[in-house]
């Protein structure tokens, strides 16, 4: 793309405090989960891995269960089946970090916080109406670096365009360094430009941190070029692999018929 | 006290402040009305005006109530009806059904009507009126100390839960997403809205406490930049409405609580002029 990223400390020592101790988790296993609410089956014996170090894209049509997948990944809400998340000897962990960055953040855009005061709430105890603190401050830009927002630290939340909004929630999904990185359609909003450098910075992320990363999207050029595995879904898995096998597949054709081309 | 008094008098050599009870209403403004303010800026935030003062009016009931079960000590009986009906508004918002102002507006008639009805019933309305309009003339050196202690206690809580709050303002679900107990937060929230209320509500009145609350908070919500901004111009302005509001009624012969309320109402007015100048410089 046409901007290359920044050149960056690779020990990351200055990063060290948003990391903690990593967890060495190497895949999440999703097996038979299953999703009803209120008698509807939303989700039915969905079967899929997720690897550390690969962006996984879910497509689909609406109302396939995508946004119900990425909720029980999370553990928001009951499922049947098991969601495991094994490290590279096959062991279970218990804990693995989340970060979640939503598809939109409807806000009161009028209200007196700062991008500063909007991380800095989710890094300190310290309430952010006494101030914010150095050693904080320089902690929020660590933080805003990762997502190359630096420089919207002093802004007004409600000010941000779409693209920079993006890059702040994606920041906030950062700390901690999560082991699965969830992006819900997080593109929506944002200029052409503007989202084909978020997923820019995404893969940096996903080299740097080998984090898994789940990608919601309908944006097939923007899948075809950055997801390493896609999962088409339609409250079951209907074809999985790399972009061309799925794009490929028969099931994907039926089910977007007009995208056809497009990804041709 | 005495110590304080004659600091009181070195500070404000003023003729109407050689009055004990002018210092005893000066003391009393100066702790509920910061405590009230730094509430204020997140009930604004998470446009809660509407519940606040329900919650305010719904004091009419609990005086009723007091009296129905003969207590003697108001105060006790106040805030605990107060918290009784700030988590049954919550809960009945959380588990739906109508919109939250209808169910709000359901509840604020309701705790006017259940006062009105009891305290008429019993006879002591004339007794109790007072209520309506507050009397911070008569506040006691023993209820200055009370207010004293729910600012330390309240300050400290609200230092506590202010960031959670903060993310749940912006969005509940992001919020969620970190792991906040939204939940838990929010009754926590309502409690303290519900206690500083139900504290203030015999010196300020159940017709004017909302003001205090949301007054100070909206009008630095218009110039106010940042979170901390925001916190300390609605302290200031807060602060500033209760002197002034203060000395304003002694030559006007007036209430207290309506020149305060009214000294922050032009503090609104000016805030709204002081964000179309910063406006309008911004875009120059």
């Amino acid at each position: 793309m046409s901007q290359t990223p920044h050149p960056y400390d690779p020990t990351h020592r200055h990063l060290e405090h948003l990391h903690g101790e990593h967890c060495g988790l190497c895949r999440i296993e999703v097996d038979h989960v299953t999703v009803v609410a209120q008698g509807d089956t939303l989700l039915q014996d969905v079967c899929l891995h997720l690897h550390c170090g690969q962006l996984t894209a879910l497509v689909g049509p609406n109302g396939a269960g995508k946004t119900t997948l990425v909720r029980a990944l999370l553990s928001q809400i009951p499922y049947s089946g098991r969601i495991r998340h094994m490290d590279d000897k096959e062991r279970v962990l218990h804990s693995v970090r989340t970060g979640y960055v939503p598809q939109q953040l409807p806000f009161d855009k009028m209200m007196p916080v700062t991008v500063t005061d909007f991380l800095a709430a989710s890094l300190t105890r310290r309430p952010v109406w006494t101030g914010v603190s150095k050693k904080t401050r320089s902690q929020v830009r660590d933080v805003l670096s990762l997502a190359q927002a630096e420089r919207l630290s002093g802004r007004m939340l409600g000010q941000l365009s779409g693209g920079e909004l993006q890059r702040v929630l994606l920041a906030m999904a950062l700390t901690p360094i999560p082991d699965l990185l969830v992006l819900d359609e997080p593109v929506s909003g944002v200029d052409q430009n503007g989202l084909y450098l978020f997923l820019d910075t995404v893969e940096q992320l996903k080299r740097r941190h080998h984090m898994a990363i789940l990608l919601i999207s309908h944006d097939w050029s923007l899948v075809r070029q950055y997801a390493d595995e896609v999962v088409l879904l339609n409250k079951t898995v209907l074809c999985e692999g790399t972009p061309e096998t799925v794009f490929g597949c028969e099931t994907f054709r039926q089910a977007f018929p007009a995208v056809k081309k497009e990804v041709e | 006290m005495d110590a304080v008094y004659s600091v009181m008098d070195t500070l404000l050599p003023f003729a109407p402040f050689r009055y004990a009870f002018m210092k005893n209403a000066l003391l009393a403004l100066l702790f509920l009305t910061p405590l009230l303010a730094l509430l204020g800026t997140m009930a604004v935030n998470k446009r809660m005006a509407f519940f606040s003062d329900a919650l305010g009016h719904s004091a009419l009931a609990g005086v009723g109530i007091g009296v129905l079960l003969g207590v003697s000590n108001v105060t006790v009986i106040l805030v605990a009806f107060g918290i009784c009906w700030a988590l049954l508004i919550t809960r009945i918002n959380r588990t739906g059904g109508a919109s939250s102002d209808t169910t709000i507006s359901v509840f604020s008639s309701a705790g006017i009507a259940l006062g009105l009805l009891i305290l008429s019933g019993s006879g002591k309305y004339g007794k109790y009126s007072s209520i309506l309009v507050g009397d911070i003339l008569a506040v006691t050196p023993a209820d200055i100390l009370c207010l004293g202690i729910a600012l330390a206690a309240g300050v400290a809580l609200w230092v506590m839960m202010y960031n959670r709050l903060l993310l749940m303002a912006i969005n509940p679900q992001l919020a969620q997403s970190r792991g906040i107990p939204v939940k838990a937060v929010e009754y926590g929230f309502v409690i303290l809205v519900a206690v500083a209320v139900m504290l203030s509500i015999r010196w300020v009145g159940v017709l004017l406490i909302n003001a205090l609350l949301i007054l100070p908070a909206a009008a630095a919500r218009n110039v106010a930049r940042s979170a901390a901004q925001h916190a300390l111009l609605s302290v200031i302005i807060s602060l500033f409405s209760g002197f002034a509001g203060l000395c304003a009624s002694v030559p006007l012969g007036t209430s207290v609580g309506a020149a305060v309320v009214l000294c922050a109402a032009v503090c609104y007015a000016l805030s709204l002029l002081a964000a179309r100048l910063l406006r309008v410089r911004l875009q120059a």
